[in-house]
């Protein structure tokens, strides 16, 4: 009986003792020297994963940041500028603030403003439907209502409207990561600064055609008229290809174009109701333009 | 009615097929099979068949509707097929809470786990047939002899060993094959000495001999194979190589040594191969997906099946051997490719 | 009898307009012209909104190396250049002529007699195909001039001349192989002189017998043209597949036909090149099926190039009310229009009017692993894994797998008994693995 005892002990432990000589060179042999602020950098990242910097996941940011030893070019747009001071604290660099942004949907092609013209039977992709088509409203730069923005939002923070057919971005989760704007093909999407109180106005569209067969497609297109450009005091509005665009830089948010676009294509968010004019009443668009607000 | 056009990428036509149309071509491919068991085993044959069928039906139906609330698919036959397979997988004295058991292990575990038709790594049918083996040895190798409706019973005996595990346990005695051809194997039930005949080539083909519902009869069997091949519902590759692989490798160790391994012919016709290889090995879900590596498939079955009855601890391999397999499934799709046309010959 | 190896699949053949001869269509009353009608860089217009362009005359002007010039195929004024709905599904840069009559260039032969004599030189006949804007009719309408010029270090040794038609429905090859027989086979000697080459082959698939004969006895007078019947089996109309079916050679995985020593040309082309060679007639007008089964009277037509198609459903019996989709091209490869406005180009073989009930796709199921998909492919690839990998977005194993080697047959969504959007994904992973490749070229 004692026999057995020991010839179970003394094989386990030379077994163990082997197994101990084996995996103490193979670590050797594999070791990886690595800057260990890399770790700590990566700690600090909120590590969603999301690529919103522009590297494959927080460890790729945090590892390219370290080896550069500046920030330039680096930004988590997840945790913003408190995540990116802590990390400049961490490694003793300047910090450039940089204000937060929020995905705006320039598109405001809705079932109602651009109906269907055709029906689409096929996978639900707008990667896919773009290379078919030009949509089913027939507007060759509008939404195509597949979703491939929401499928690449890691954060929940956008949502097809079943009612309009269009994405929908959730601003308080929205981190600005920009896998939206990379998912659309069409690149109706942007990432805009959310300005004060949240506060944005913004083309609601991005056809280049001229303003007839724009308007054809869909009512609230933006026909290029350049009334807006006009009546901008700031120099924030140009027009080009038959398209306003506001410079979110520029604009001072007077909402004098809100007022002035025939097609209603301009939107303005989070602003409190305007008193009610008597000579203007029509001047809200068809459309709740509340399609950005979700609070 | 909608009076748009509709849009969408080529091809604009689809072949008239359907997951349900392949499904339904087994179940009639199966029914020869059936018929031959109802003729030996009688009213016990249709209870087995319909309690596993309606079982496997009620369960898939259940767990679409409560656990995964999704599209219900019951109606692609698919259910069906594994609960005719499973009912041909057991004696026909099972009882009926035992089949009961095994559609939930087969539906449940099997195939709706893993996210239903299509997803399973794993033939549903066989992983029943094994959890009921593992789980309840003594019912599930119980056989009774079967007794043909229209003739008169050839012995007394009410249940009786299947011909490869009778063979098994004998050699394993240290007889020779001839010996055990020659003079039966004995053996005491109910205080009588029965004696027990291996079953001829011609009774086999014909199953007339112990075994699970469906696996006996070679000839109804291979009725509903070629049925599936003219259907195009299975292709040569797995049956032939998973047969060939069996008969050659028990035909080698038989020339060898012909007073221990018994005949190929036997392994041929006994242990359910021929409803394994061309029923269940072929299981579209779950075997590789190009030519190669359906033979590639097929030759480990084989081989696996062959190691099991000759040295393993079960008389009949057939059903692990497919599982086995069947978990290297993923590993034979990502080796052995189709041939690409224009293959450029790497020059390094 | 011959066939190419590896897939393929034998989808019903609902050749319904067989035996409609060829129909001259009328003038339309407004023709638009889309500048892109080739493969390549759009043609540069080279006139202006409110000329006067007569039949034949020069509009558009090749403007690269893959391009192809454009011909009014009306006599009329440019009413404007607008951009207008074409098979890509999107609106397009092109010319709109009002039509006033139908008055030819000069020096263009417009009878029906046939030339044999061959007086131009091979240079001058590519020079001329270069001008008369002939393209590749069977539908990757690829400029003929362009393919004609053999690179260095390749010689070629067949010219492949393809009447095998292997789309269902369609039958304007069929059609043109009886009654313009012997000018296709004047066509294929020219090509062949062009090409410097001693053998042609034409391959016929063998459910057009009348057509086999026909040309198989024109053929005799021929010096180095052979007929070949083939087995039916798509997409035997493949490029690719042909030169299998005929020469038993593969065209090697990303490389062009020249490899294998032979230059491809439907028989359209034939037809074309032997207008334009031996009539001085630029490439305006074009024979298109139309059929299906809502077609009412499925007829060929004989249309010019910027014919609205309704203009073609119009004479084929009409409108019909059960209209569910309308397709450029076949079943197999065509694709379905955004309306019947667009106009019939270089590159429109047929369209196919389906109706409501058979233009819906059959419902998605889960993917039974059934491995059809891998037995039909003609390029031996796997779709079922392709489309995997591109709904996960797996890019650079997709380009492994071999994507850019798809020829988008179809034959694997075809037979898909699961009904799974196949190809579409797979054209999808091409187009995104073809950017990658674009952009790795550039840095």
């Amino acid at each position: 009986m004692n026999d057995v005892i020991i010839y179970a002990v003394v094989s386990l432990s030379a077994i163990g003792i082997a197994a101990a000589i084996i995996l103490y060179f193979v670590a050797q042999k594999f070791k990886v020297v690595e800057d260990p602020r890399i770790d700590e950098v990566e700690d600090i990242l909120p590590s969603a994963n999301c690529g919103g910097c522009g590297y494959a996941g927080c460890r790729a940011f945090a590892e390219n940041l370290v080896k550069q030893g500046t920030l330039e070019g680096f930004y988590c747009p997840v945790g913003g500028a408190e995540v990116m001071s802590e990390i400049a604290d961490l490694l003793g660099l300047e910090v450039e603030v940089k204000e937060p942004q929020v995905a705006v949907i320039r598109c405001n092609g809705s079932r109602t403003n651009a109906p269907k013209k055709i029906n689409y039977d096929g996978p639900a992709t707008c990667a896919f439907a773009h290379n078919l088509y030009s949509g089913e409203s027939g507007c060759p730069y509008g939404c195509l209502g597949l979703g491939d923005c929401v499928a690449a939002c890691e954060f929940g923070a956008m949502y097809m409207d079943e009612k309009t057919g269009l994405p929908v971005v959730i601003e308080e989760k929205c981190v600005a990561c920009g896998a939206c704007v990379r998912a659309c093909p069409r690149g109706i999407i942007e990432l805009r600064n959310k300005g004060k109180k949240s506060r944005r106005i913004f083309v609601s569209c991005i056809n280049e055609e001229k303003g007839g067969p724009a308007k054809k497609n869909c009512s609230v297109a933006c026909i290029g008229c350049g009334k807006c450009e006009k009546v901008c005091e700031f120099d924030a509005i140009t027009i080009k290809n038959n398209l306003a665009y506001i410079d979110y830089e520029k604009c001072k948010l007077c909402r004098k174009c809100v007022e002035v676009c025939p097609t209603n294509a301009i939107h303005e968010i989070n602003f409190p109701p305007r008193k009610p004019r008597p000579a203007k009443v029509a001047e809200k668009p068809k459309e709740p333009v509340s399609t950005e607000t979700k609070s | 009615m909608d009076k748009l056009l509709t849009i969408s990428g080529s091809p604009h036509i689809h072949a008239d097929e359907s997951v349900k149309k392949i499904m339904y071509s087994v179940i009639y491919a199966l029914i020869p099979a059936m018929l031959v068991s109802l003729y030996f085993f009688g009213l016990d044959a249709l209870r087995v068949i319909a309690v596993s069928v309606i079982a496997c039906v009620v369960v898939e139906y259940l767990i679409q509707k409560y656990l995964i609330k999704g599209d219900l698919t019951i109606n692609d036959g698919s259910a069906i097929v594994t609960g005719v397979l499973l009912a041909f997988n057991v004696p026909s004295n099972l009882p009926t809470w035992i089949i009961i058991v095994g559609a939930v292990v087969a539906i449940g575990i099997a195939k709706m786990a893993f996210g239903g038709l299509g997803k399973n790594p794993f033939n549903p049918a066989l992983v029943g047939r094994v959890f009921l083996l593992i789980s309840f040895p003594v019912q599930m190798t119980s056989w009774p002899v079967p007794k043909p409706l229209f003739a008169k019973a050839l012995t007394d005996a009410v249940t009786g060993p299947t011909p490869l595990g009778a063979l098994k346990d004998e050699l394993k005695k240290g007889d020779t094959v001839q010996q055990i051809m020659d003079h039966g194997i004995k053996f005491i039930e109910n205080g009588k000495e029965v004696v027990y005949h291996i079953p001829s080539y011609m009774d086999s083909f014909f199953g007339d001999m112990g075994g699970s519902l469906g696996e006996m009869s070679a000839i109804a069997l291979l009725i509903g194979a070629a049925y599936m091949l003219f259907k195009k519902v299975i292709t040569w590759e797995i049956p032939t190589a998973y047969i060939g692989s069996v008969v050659i490798f028990t035909g080698i160790l038989w020339l060898i040594d012909p007073s221990h391994y018994i005949n190929p012919v036997y392994h041929l016709l006994f242990g359910g191969l021929i409803l394994g290889a061309f029923f269940m090995a072929t299981d579209m879900v779950s075997s590789p997906m190009t030519r190669m590596g359906m033979i590639v498939f097929g030759l480990g079955c084989g081989i696996i099946t062959v190691v099991i009855r000759l040295w393993g601890g079960y008389p009949e391999g057939v059903s692990f051997a497919i599982l086995i397999m069947n978990a290297f499934v993923p590993l034979i799709n990502q080796s052995f490719k189709p041939v690409r046309f224009g293959k450029v010959e790497k020059k390094k | 009898m011959k066939t190419f190896k590896l897939g393929g699949v034998h989808p019903p053949e609902n050749k319904f307009s067989s035996g409609a001869a060829i129909e001259k269509l009328p003038l339309p009353k407004r023709a638009f012209i889309p500048v892109t009608q080739h493969l390549g860089a759009p043609a540069a217009l080279v006139v202006n909104r409110g000329d006067e362009v007569k039949t034949g005359q020069l509009i558009a002007k090749s403007s690269g190396f893959i391009s192809a010039n454009i011909h009014s195929p009306v006599t009329g004024k440019v009413f404007k250049v607008d951009n207008v709905m074409d098979v890509s599904g999107y609106k397009r840069k092109a010319l709109i002529i009002d039509v006033a009559e139908d008055d030819w260039e000069e020096g263009i032969d417009t009878s029906d007699d046939i030339v044999r004599e061959i007086t131009l030189t091979k240079e001058q006949i590519i020079e001329r195909m270069a001008e008369m804007g002939i393209v590749g009719l069977g539908g990757a309408t690829f400029p003929t001039h362009v393919k004609m010029m053999v690179p260095k270090g390749k010689t070629a040794e067949y010219l492949i001349i393809n009447g095998v038609e292997c789309e269902p429905y369609l039958t304007s090859d069929h059609r043109l192989m009886l009654e313009k027989g012997e000018e296709i086979l004047i066509g294929a000697t020219i090509l062949m002189k062009a090409l410097g080459v001693e053998k042609a082959m034409v391959g016929i698939e063998n459910n057009k017998p009348d057509a086999i004969e026909h040309l198989s006895k024109l053929a005799k007078e021929f010096k180095g043209i052979t007929v070949h019947a083939l087995k039916v089996k798509y997409p035997q109309g493949g490029e690719k597949q042909l030169i299998k079916a005929l020469t038993g050679r593969e065209v090697p995985s990303g490389k062009l036909p020249i490899e294998t020593g032979c230059v491809v040309d439907n028989v359209g082309t034939a037809y074309a090149v032997y207008e334009a060679v031996q009539k001085n007639k630029p490439l305006i007008e074009r024979v298109v099926t139309v059929t299906g089964h809502a077609a009412k009277q499925p007829s060929n037509f004989l249309a010019r190039v910027g014919t609205p198609i309704a203009q073609l459903i119009e004479h084929a019996g009409g409108m019909p009310e059960d209209l569910g989709k309308v397709i450029g091209g076949g079943p197999m490869m065509g694709k379905a229009l955004m309306n019947t406005e667009v106009p019939v180009v270089k590159g429109t073989s047929g369209i196919l009017l389906m109706q409501k009930e058979e233009s819906k796709r059959v419902a998605v199921k889960n993917c039974i692993r059934c491995s059809r998909c891998v037995g039909v492919c003609p390029m031996g690839l796997e779709p079922f894994l392709l489309a995997q990998l591109v709904e996960h977005q797996l890019w650079e194993r997709t380009e492994n797998e071999k994507v850019m080697d798809c020829i988008e047959c179809g034959s694997c969504q075809y037979t898909c008994p699961s009904g799974r959007p196949l190809l579409d994904y797979i054209r999808l992973g091409k187009f995104k693995v073809g950017q990658i490749i674009r952009s790795r070229g550039k840095k």
